[in-house]
């Protein structure tokens, strides 16, 4: 991402006498200069205005980058007022909320932008006041001079600054950590105001002149052909006013920044334009349209399940998909062999916020109102599919009510456009939830067969997997590919992996620490079995499989996530046992606990960062499960930017990864997503929601993200808390709790 | 067809059988009111009748009669609510923050039956609304500043 582009610091004087500084790109991703950006207003009246850019998706991120700012330019936090940006790569850089990947890629860019604004103003005021800029101190947006006695608030030098050669950011020395006065500290986020009240902030609430609400009929099988509709019936409805036919397929082959080869989009249907939502949804019903054939038309689960079973039963291909060392001597030396199968399904992102868009095009430009993770690849796509420029679609970017990786995606931009000019008005495609279900990215599902080999010790010399997912013409989705670095690969040396691909032809995608999220469930499912089956503590067994605190390289030929983390900071056993000790020492691992009662622990790897969390969970003779309290500790490196969204993502991803476990479940039936709403969905509620205790260790690494690495651990733990409670074990998600019964 | 929303006579020009979502979003512009699931299963559509929680997802026009409908943009007039709303903003309860609309108007209903709610009234009166961020911690916490404040 860096390296593909160029930015340079530049100022602007506002009409009035201000400062506006931000940056100007240029590079291969804007082949002319952009305009500039304005990161940071200082105003003539006192304003501090500081531009949020990256798209906020409930990840805390219209506070935090702020907050990195405002730290450097050493202003106090209630001083500031934080305007949300467009969505426009040219102008503002990379606007992305995907891969925990924000605070990692951008922590020093936000506060070096803020420190060059300081070093203006202190120019300005050495020149004002003809003193050497090193005896200028700052403070709450002050300048001063000790030794003349002179001071000036930052708006009188403003002006001034707007004329200073801004200087090369990374010649600036930033802050001491210890001199910090907002980063840090529980900032609360800078919308909770306007949340509380019920001020329009979400792309579902805008609301354009001259608007009208459209609903979309399309085949809930991927690809289906319309059949039959009853257009007279729809045009009944009150309110309704228009249909328009929509067959278009897009197969969307541009560079984007989801990573995906190529989004295929759908815009095929029966588009219902009406005076509300309401009619135009009852308007789409009317329809009653039937569809028939379709891409995905074979798809079943109960087909898949036969079909991974079989590819078990036949064994493995060749080549191995992963092979490091010699798994299959290792494992023929074995003492003793342990094995097992785990299976996930797939899971949709169930954001509360359904699928919209609001779109108007007009005389060959687009403007939108969307809630996207990634407004760049929304404005190329809809460029892509109305053959216009990507300059003339303008995007505003609005609040996600919740992303969690669905809105990665831009096909409901796409289908709002090619509607919205098809009615020649600005148009707000609405999705109903069934929808939002039927035509999700989803997780895919997979399975996996596992072997082990211990040592005389119990200790594991050797692992073996096959591993069943989805792709399509044998080759793996990106969105199912475990990658060759994750653990336990490195940390056990022989380890071999084989595949099976399975077809799919609908649509996959990303979901919060996607891979991770089901993967290690797998390999801390398997390890607490290897621990159990030779009766070892399940805590000292992970110790002692860590071994001594070092950093396992990572191979060239390894791809994907962890790739960037190859450069700096290898997967560091040192740092996973920190976590795993904390973690046990918080929840008072070996207390005795009640019959029935259980402590599981995990571990996990993602997203740069290393989590572990205990579990503590009662067995009811019914088979249901509660759980008591969680305990997780958490590094991700130096800084924790906002203490206060940190432990609130942490607490959520947690909750979350909990109600995944106990009940969540995507299946097809004849090429379609069985599943219509949260009631055959369901997400954790309030009276499931434990205590959940978060400790960050701070070590001496780089500051990484937090919107997905607490996720892959919790299941697990729970799996492993059930395992002592009740001597049974869980190896599918979502549980079966009436194999619990007593 | 008139209406009483947040202690103010409204002309609604809907549908008798429009869902009062929805004609709260989109014949009135009051967006404060959020669509979720459509079906009484998520809480984020909660607004109050004669100051009981409800589904307006669920709730034709019609069958509102002479109620007195409070939204969350007219939260703000009742004591508890501004409670809740500061202890919410204090607190940093929300994450992406669309449901909380429902979840105030929902706990606004519990504290003024319950001034100080245990944990059990508090899991009965909010589980009905779902936080796909799971902030639930915090709305508890929230909730018991609130009760105290």
């Amino acid at each position: 991402m860096k390296a593909s582009r160029r930015e340079v610091l530049k100022a602007a004087a506002l009409a009035g006498g201000g400062l506006s500084l931000g940056w100007q790109l240029s590079g291969a991703k804007a082949s002319v200069p952009g305009a500039l950006s304005a990161f940071v207003i200082i105003g003539a009246d006192g304003s501090i205005r500081i531009t949020a850019h990256q798209p906020e998706i409930g990840q805390g991120v219209k506070t935090s980058f702020p907050m990195m700012i405002a730290e450097e330019l050493d202003v106090d936090w209630n001083q500031v007022t934080v305007e949300q940006a467009p969505g426009n790569r040219a102008v503002y850089g990379v606007q992305l909320a995907g891969g925990s990947s924000a605070t990692p890629t951008q922590f020093e860019r936000m506060r070096r932008l803020g420190a060059s604004a300081r070093a203006m103003l202190i120019a300005a005021a050495a020149k004002a006041w003809n003193v050497p800029a090193a005896e200028i101190t700052t403070g709450s947006a002050m300048l001063h001079h000790k030794a003349s006695g002179r001071s000036a608030r930052y708006a009188e030098m403003a002006e001034a600054a707007a004329s200073v050669t801004p200087p090369k950011p990374e010649s600036l020395a930033l802050k001491d950590p210890a001199q910090f006065k907002i980063l840090g500290r529980r900032i609360p986020g800078v919308d909770n105001r306007k949340v509380v009240t019920g001020a329009p902030l979400f792309g579902i609430d805008a609301r354009p002149p001259g608007l009208m609400y459209a609903a979309f009929a399309k085949s809930p099988v991927f690809g289906g052909k319309l059949k039959s509709a009853n257009k007279a019936a729809a045009l009944a409805v009150p309110g309704v006013k228009a249909l328009f036919d929509i067959a278009e397929r897009r197969d969307l082959k541009t560079e984007i920044d989801v990573g995906l080869p190529g989004i295929e989009v759908l815009p095929q249907g029966i588009a219902v334009i009406a005076t509300n939502s309401w009619a135009a949804l009852r308007g789409r019903d009317a329809l009653a349209a039937e569809w028939e054939g379709g891409d995905a038309a074979f798809q079943s689960s109960e087909a898949w399940e036969a079909a991974a079973t079989r590819a078990w039963a036949d064994g493995a291909q060749k080549p191995a998909y992963i092979n490091h060392g010699d798994a299959p001597a290792k494992m023929a030396g074995a003492t003793r062999r342990v094995k097992a199968d785990y299976r996930y399904p797939f899971l949709s992102h169930a954001a509360l916020e359904p699928i919209n868009a609001t779109a108007h095009v007009k005389d060959g430009k687009a403007e939108l109102w969307l809630s996207t993770q990634t407004p760049e690849d929304a404005r190329r796509m809809v460029a892509l599919a109305l053959g216009i420029k990507v300059e003339d679609v303008t995007l505003h970017l609005m609040r996600s009510g919740g992303g969690f990786g669905r809105r990665l995606m831009n096909d409901f931009a796409v289908e709002a456009a090619v509607i919205a000019k098809a009615a020649g008005v600005p148009v707000k495609l609405q999705w109903d939830r069934g929808q939002d279900f039927a035509h999700d990215w989803l997780r895919p599902a997979g399975w996996h067969r596992l072997e082990a080999g211990l040592d005389a010790n119990g200790n594991i010399i050797a692992w073996h997997d096959h591993f069943v997912s989805f792709g399509k013409d044998g080759v793996l989705n990106p969105t199912a590919v475990i990658d060759a670095s994750l653990f336990p690969s490195g940390v056990i040396r022989d380890y071999r992996a084989d595949l099976t691909v399975l077809p799919f032809a609908s649509t996959l995608g990303w979901l919060r620490a996607p891979i991770n999220n089901a993967f290690g469930f797998v390999t801390q499912g398997f390890i607490d079995e290897c621990a159990a089956a030779v009766g070892r503590d399940p805590l000292e067994y992970r110790r002692t499989l860590l071994g001594t605190p070092r950093a396992i390289p990572i191979a060239e030929e390894f791809s994907g996530e962890t790739k960037q983390d190859a450069k700096g900071t290898p997967y560091n056993t040192g740092r996973m046992r920190g976590v795993l000790d904390k973690a046990a020492a918080m929840a008072g691992w070996g207390r005795k606990l009640p019959a029935r009662r259980g402590m599981g622990i995990a571990f996990h790897f993602s997203h740069l960062g290393y989590f572990a969390n205990v579990v503590e969970a009662s067995v009811a003779a019914d088979g249901s499960v509660t759980v008591h309290g969680i305990w997780v500790a958490a590094d991700i490196g130096k800084h924790i930017v906002n203490l206060s969204g940190a432990e609130n993502q942490v607490q959520g991803s947690v909750i979350d990864a909990l109600g995944a476990a106990m009940g969540q479940r995507i299946s097809f039936a004849d090429g379609a997503v069985e599943q219509k709403n949260y009631g055959d969905f369901p997400l954790a509620r309030m009276n499931e929601a434990p205590p959940v205790e978060v400790a960050f260790l701070s070590t001496d690494y780089p500051t990484t993200g937090l919107g997905e690495p607490a996720y892959p651990s919790v299941a697990p733990a729970l799996a492993a808390a059930i395992f002592q409670a009740t001597g049974k074990r869980l190896r599918q998600l979502p549980f079966d709790t009436e194999l619990l019964k007593a | 067809m008139k209406l009483n929303i947040n202690g103010k006579p409204v002309e609604v020009a809907a549908e008798p059988d429009m869902p009062l979502l929805w004609a709260l979003r989109d014949v009135l512009g009051m967006t404060g009111t959020k669509f979720g699931c459509g079906a009484s299963f998520c809480g984020a559509c909660t607004v109050q009748l004669d100051g009981e929680p409800i589904r307006s997802c669920q709730t034709p026009v019609s069958a509102v009669g002479t109620g007195k409908i409070t939204t969350i943009e007219g939260l703000s007039a009742s004591a508890w609510g501004r409670k809740l709303q500061d202890a919410w903003v204090a607190l940093d309860v929300p994450q992406c923050g669309y449901c909380q609309a429902g979840q105030l108007l929902a706990a606004e209903a519990l504290l003024r039956t319950t001034p100080k709610p245990s944990d059990a009234d508090i899991d009965a009166a909010m589980s009905g609304n779902l936080c796909r961020c799971a902030t639930y911690t915090r709305i508890r916490a929230a909730i018991k500043q609130a009760a105290v404040s």
